[in-house]
């Protein structure tokens, strides 16, 4: 399959990049790894005039501690992610759920910020972003601006991104050392998006939920933050009873599509599954204050 | 559309060419190369035939535009003897292991499991399977593509091949 004919531009900087973008218009699309969107060029449902690679930025790799959070370059591969001693340490569920990300050649080229931008449900990383309380750092040819991961998405591949921005890095508050998080999913092959999936963050104090956020995966035209089930869990121990009301109110807020994954009622019904899983390995995982 | 001024070094040698920013790398190792070991398989990033080394990474080259390849470092099946035609230890795995049948997929295989085996010499059964997780085979059943991928790791470390018991 071969895409149509385009034009190639390989800015240097940011500030380069986005003129490049203000100046080309709607003909022109930012290339990260290119793992959504060549395909989608390949199949001519993308025909872009003119494409804007971010490849050779220098600016926008990488991943380091700044204060209390922590800050990665948006074409930060996810294999970057996964070897990331950093990340492991302090945020363990960027590299678990990275390491459920497609396969190991997409990993090596697939971007955080691609893959957090491109505003597909089946991503993995954006609920993990919901769930962690990331924002995203972005420029336009207006200037910069951060908008937090939870006002980012709208609907499928439709976020708050304007027309000639890019998404920059993501910054990522370290959650309390003694959280426990897991990231659950389900699916078919190796490969494949989710059926569904679930991201927990958690810290417990004497036995109880202290504060918790779940995000969920691939059961919505966007990733979700489940807030009430979260809330329905904080001050519990996490007791059968408990976690099946909160099971049953991140049911309640999906909408999944039907698809070859499966009916509308599975598919739900293992965001439920998937929600009780990472709630039991992020307490495992825990440890109490 | 004008075409692209694109430099890369493939398996050793400098290649200058001209290209339009829309021909996709496999297509530019095939076609303008004529490296024909790299296969294109399904042509949608599921099935890893199409797998080259670049940069120290695997990557699936009917995914990649050449021209995003500009500058770099890349090694095909066709590099992977020595010049003296002897076989590259995975090469000599394959053939001993009975590691491909039809053959189609063993070039990406290969591939990747040589970036596997720069990245961890010495793999679990488990790390080897998860490893080639990316790369497709329809004739073997990965049993003697594991026990391939693991020849070649004893061969590389200089210690004797033993076939685990099944």
């Amino acid at each position: 399959m071969i895409p149509a004919s385009f034009e190639y531009h390989r800015p240097k900087s940011v500030p380069e990049a986005v003129a490049l973008l203000a100046d080309l218009g709607e003909d022109a699309r930012a290339l990260a790894g290119g793992h959504s969107l060549i395909p989608m060029m390949k199949l001519r449902l993308a025909t872009p005039e003119h494409l804007v690679d971010l490849a050779g930025i220098g600016d926008l790799k990488g991943i380091r501690a700044d204060g209390g959070d922590i800050v990665i370059g948006a074409m930060t591969t996810q294999h970057e992610l996964i070897a990331s001693d950093l990340l492991a340490a302090q945020i363990p569920i960027m590299r678990e759920a990275s390491l459920l990300i497609a396969d190991p050649q997409v990993r090596y080229v697939g971007t955080v910020g691609g893959n957090v931008a491109n505003g597909d449900p089946g991503n993995d990383l954006p609920a993990v972003m919901l769930c962690l309380g990331a924002s995203y750092h972005v420029a336009g040819k207006a200037g910069e601006r951060r908008i937090p991961a939870r006002e980012f998405y709208r609907g499928a591949y439709v976020t708050t991104l304007a027309p000639g921005e890019i998404l920059t890095a993501v910054r990522i508050p370290v959650p309390p050392s003694s959280h426990g998080a897991a990231y659950e999913k389900l699916k078919r092959k190796v490969g494949d998006y989710a059926t569904a999936a679930a991201a927990v963050v958690l810290t417990m104090r004497a036995g109880r939920v202290e504060s918790c956020s779940i995000g969920l995966t691939n059961v919505a035209e966007r990733p979700l933050w489940a807030e009430d089930a979260a809330k329905i869990l904080v001050g519990s121990s996490l007791d059968a009873a408990t976690v099946k009301r909160a099971v049953a109110a991140a049911e309640a807020i999906t909408a999944p599509a039907e698809d070859t994954r499966g009916p509308v009622r599975y598919r739900t019904k293992m965001a439920g599954v998937m929600l009780a899983r990472a709630l039991a390995r992020a307490q495992q995982r825990a440890r109490s204050a | 559309m004008p075409k692209t001024q694109l430099s890369m070094t493939v398996n050793g040698q400098a290649v200058d060419a001209l290209v339009e920013p829309r021909m996709l790398l496999v297509h530019f190792l095939r076609e303008q190369l004529n490296l024909t070991g790299t296969h294109v398989g399904c042509d949608t990033t599921h099935c890893g035939a199409c797998t080259v080394d670049l940069d120290g990474k695997s990557v699936k080259s009917c995914t990649l535009f050449a021209i995003q390849a500009n500058g770099a470092e890349i090694r095909t099946i066709e590099g992977m003897a020595a010049a003296d035609g002897s076989l590259h230890a995975l090469q000599e795995g394959f053939r001993e292991m009975h590691g491909l049948q039809c053959g189609f997929c063993t070039p990406g295989m290969i591939l990747r499991a040589y970036r596997l085996l720069q990245e961890n010499k010495s793999p679990s059964e488990d790390e080897i399977r998860f490893g080639i997780s990316g790369n497709l085979c329809r004739c073997t059943g990965y049993q003697n593509i594991v026990k391939a991928i693991q020849y070649a790791a004893a061969k590389l470390n200089g210690v004797p091949f033993q076939e685990a018991a099944e």
